[in-house]
């Protein structure tokens, strides 16, 4: 396998983002700001793949327009995945294995706050059995918490914990949208909002898109002096029926968690949109009490769809580059009650 | 480092029709992906990883419809990526999942395109309105009938030569048992009778709109070469070119030009008409026949036309382009693509049936989609790749 290093990353989240659903406004200075990062243009970049959902943006070829973001002719060797873009990051990390390219950008955006999340979502179902119920993300989500709870495997307080924790380190994450801690008593306190779930236990509804630079060998020095060398980079899924699975679990995080190698991380960004999926994770990727858990505030703070996954991974690339880790983890996940997941195991040696 | 070798092992797809009511849309993938498997002599437990593609959510109704459709891919407890881009994606999608064995990744992986049309309505699909933009509620036909008239202009071409393209696909079409349309009738003179939707393009010069499914299983050099006749990837290429620049021509596009020009040389091909046996070509209106021709390289700028007329694409002259009916003849569009690159292994595998090229060893799949200005390509051959 060669090695390819997370080299650049950019971001940017906002409650309600006041333009195009494809979002082209957001990624034309993303995509400067990754140039600036790395000193790479346009031209160094050797594959360009993108992850978004026309569902999202409610028109077809959504897409098409974000491609305008990189510029105009020449014409550019791009793909694009109807997923969150930590799988276009994965597209394009084998672009790099199979030895065509030694560079590749990677981008995601959605606009979240253009529909009813929570319904829009209820279309990923079975469209014979479910969805014409509409059971929404946020009654799933509970339906999941509530099977643990009842099963003895976490309660409320360690939700709450969760939240707290995520909510403080928020404070210093420019780009969170919900931050501001304060105690697990008082955050149990609040209303019910899907019994068990609370307003602080759901992923706030976030617009947004991100990207990030990638490259092989020496040239990911080119861009940065510590690159996050990716020693393992894993996704698996399960199947999709709420009622075939064991909603407590996610053996598709864990068979992930195992094929990239994540044991002995310090620092683990987790793609956990609701609080106790934080809990089911930490278990599936075996992460001790010793990892430090979404220092960025993690998803429960902001959560810009088919971006999130992105920028956990993303997230956690920095702590290699800033020399605070030597080795970390972003995941990302995808689909219902945490269906699919993505492992991306980072450090500072090759 | 360079690519691993890589081989077509299994090809399937369904029988296509204007609506399969008869199936669900996991039955459609399963009748194309059974069918894969069968040929490839594989079962679901050979599988290391799973590659769906399909052009918008929209056309169905379902968003990412791999996630409800996974258990039935088998794909449950495996890695399962979706691809989306335009109506390149059926080629995209094959291109991604012999990339994962390219890299070493993989060993056997399964990749499936597939659309049912009918579940939704692809009209409204396309006709969502988007804000600042005026709505052209022309569909497909309306949107490429200019280029195709410039062409024209350009290219001094006789106004007879699409409806060669036409009879030509649609007569190919009745030696495939999987085509949509079957109408022995068609014959140039019909198609010139038939009626004009968007000037220059008639009724008869258009493709179908199909449910259908398409499905490859793609193997390692170490099972290719004890599977029955593979077809091996001699190269794969993808370019995309922005919607919006003043400067591209629509007409004969720079990102097909240069996605060309790497495909051969990747492939070690320095004269396509005379080195490649069979090209199946994306052919959605028919006069993309001559301009694809020249746009990838087969036949100098403005004489595409001249290898149509006389008779050089048919079944037996010297490029047979669209052996299988083609886009004209079948249309399931995210699948449509990936048909192009299917049908191209089984004219190398020499498993094509009755509309197989007589000794074919290096064949073409070519997809495109948005504003022609997706493109997605493949060589594959009876040997395995040189380099």
């Amino acid at each position: 396998m060669r090695d390819v290093a997370v080299v650049g990353f950019a971001q940017r989240q906002m409650a309600e983002f006041d333009g195009s659903p494809t979002c082209v406004e957001l990624l034309v200075p993303i995509l400067a700001e990754c140039y600036e990062q790395t000193g790479f243009t346009r031209k160094d970049i050797g594959f360009w793949c993108s992850g978004s959902s026309d569902y999202l943006a409610g028109r077809s070829f959504s897409f098409v327009s974000a491609v305008d973001a990189i510029g105009v002719l020449p014409p550019v060797n791009e793909s694009h995945v109807e997923m969150d873009a930590a799988w276009a990051l994965y597209e394009a990390w084998i672009k790099i294995q199979t030895g065509e390219v030694d560079t590749a950008l990677v981008y995601g955006f959605g606009k979240s706050s253009a529909g009813v999340l929570r319904r829009t979502l209820a279309l990923q179902l079975d469209p014979y059995t479910m969805t014409p119920l509409w059971p929404d993300t946020v009654s799933l989500a509970g339906l999941q918490a509530r099977a643990g709870i009842d099963a003895g495997l976490w309660d409320e307080r360690a939700m709450a914990e969760v939240a707290n924790r995520s909510l403080t380190d928020a404070e210093k994450n420019e780009y969170a949208i919900r931050k501001g801690g304060s105690s697990v008593d008082e955050l149990l306190a609040r209303p019910m909002y899907a019994d068990p779930l609370r307003k602080h236990d759901c992923a706030p509804v976030t617009d947004g898109a991100a990207a990030i630079v990638i490259a092989a060998d020496d040239r990911a020095y080119d861009a940065v002096e510590r690159p996050a060398w990716i020693s393992g980079f894993a996704h698996n899924a399960d199947a999709l029926q709420l009622g075939g699975r064991d909603l407590t679990r996610s053996p598709s995080a864990a068979r992930a968690g195992e094929a990239a190698g994540g044991a002995g991380v310090e620092v683990a960004e987790l793609h956990a949109p609701f609080s106790h999926q934080e809990l089911i994770l930490r278990g599936e990727l075996g992460l001790g009490d010793d990892v430090r858990i979404n220092p960025s505030g993690g998803a429960l703070t902001s959560n810009p769809m088919f971006t999130s996954g992105l920028n956990r991974i993303g997230e956690a690339a920095r702590r290699v580059w800033d020399g605070s880790s030597d080795r970390v983890l972003g995941h990302a996940t995808s689909g219902p009650a945490l269906q699919q997941n993505l492992v991306c195991v980072m450090g500072a040696e090759k | 480092m360079s690519k691993q070798p890589a081989a077509v092992i299994g090809v399937g797809q369904t029988h296509h029709r204007a609506k399969r009511e008869d199936v669900s849309m996991a039955g459609l993938c399963r009748e194309a992906v059974d069918r894969a498997l069968a040929d490839a002599g594989m079962g679901f437990d050979d599988i290391d990883a799973i590659v769906v593609g399909k052009a918008p959510d929209l056309f169905e109704g379902v968003m990412m419809p791999e996630l409800f459709l996974a258990e039935a891919l088998g794909a449950a407890g495996k890695p399962l990526l979706r691809v989306h881009t335009a109506g390149s994606v059926g080629g995209s999608t094959a291109i991604v999942a012999s990339s994962l064995v390219q890299a070493g990744v993989h060993r056997r992986v399964l990749t499936l395109a597939f659309e049912k049309q009918s579940e939704s309505n692809a009209m409204w699909a396309l006709s969502v309105p988007v804000p600042f933009n005026m709505p052209v509620h022309a569909g497909a036909g309306g949107y490429f009938a200019p280029h195709v008239r410039s062409y024209i202009r350009r290219s001094e071409a006789p106004t007879h030569i699409g409806a060669i393209v036409a009879a030509k696909d649609r007569q190919n079409a009745l030696k495939n048992p999987y085509a949509h349309l079957r109408n022995p009738d068609t014959t140039v003179e019909s198609v010139l009778a038939s009626q004009m939707l968007w000037d220059p393009i008639r009724y008869d010069e258009t493709c179908p709109s199909s449910d259908g499914a398409c499905a490859l299983v793609i193997a390692d050099e170490d099972t290719s070469r004890s599977a029955d006749s593979p077809a091996w990837i001699h190269g794969t290429v993808m370019r995309s070119e922005p919607t919006t620049a003043a400067e591209r021509d629509q007409v004969n596009p720079q990102a097909g030009r240069e996605a060309a020009a790497a495909l051969w040389t990747q492939a070690g091909i320095s004269d396509p008409l005379n080195e490649i046996d069979a090209a199946e070509i994306y052919v959605p209106f028919s006069w993309f026949e001559p301009m694809w021709l020249e746009n990838l390289g087969f036949t100098p700028e403005g004489e595409g036309w001249k290898l149509t007329e006389s008779g050089g694409t048919a079944l037996d002259g010297v490029l047979p382009v669209n052996c299988s009916g083609g886009v004209l003849s079948s249309n399931p569009i995210g699948a449509s693509g990936m048909l192009r690159f299917a049908e191209a292994a089984l004219q190398v595998r020499g498993r094509a049936g009755e509309h197989q090229v007589d000794g074919a060893r290096r064949a073409l799949g070519h997809a495109y989609g948005g504003g022609s200005q997706f493109f997605a390509m493949w060589v594959v051959g009876a040997e395995p790749p040189a380099n």
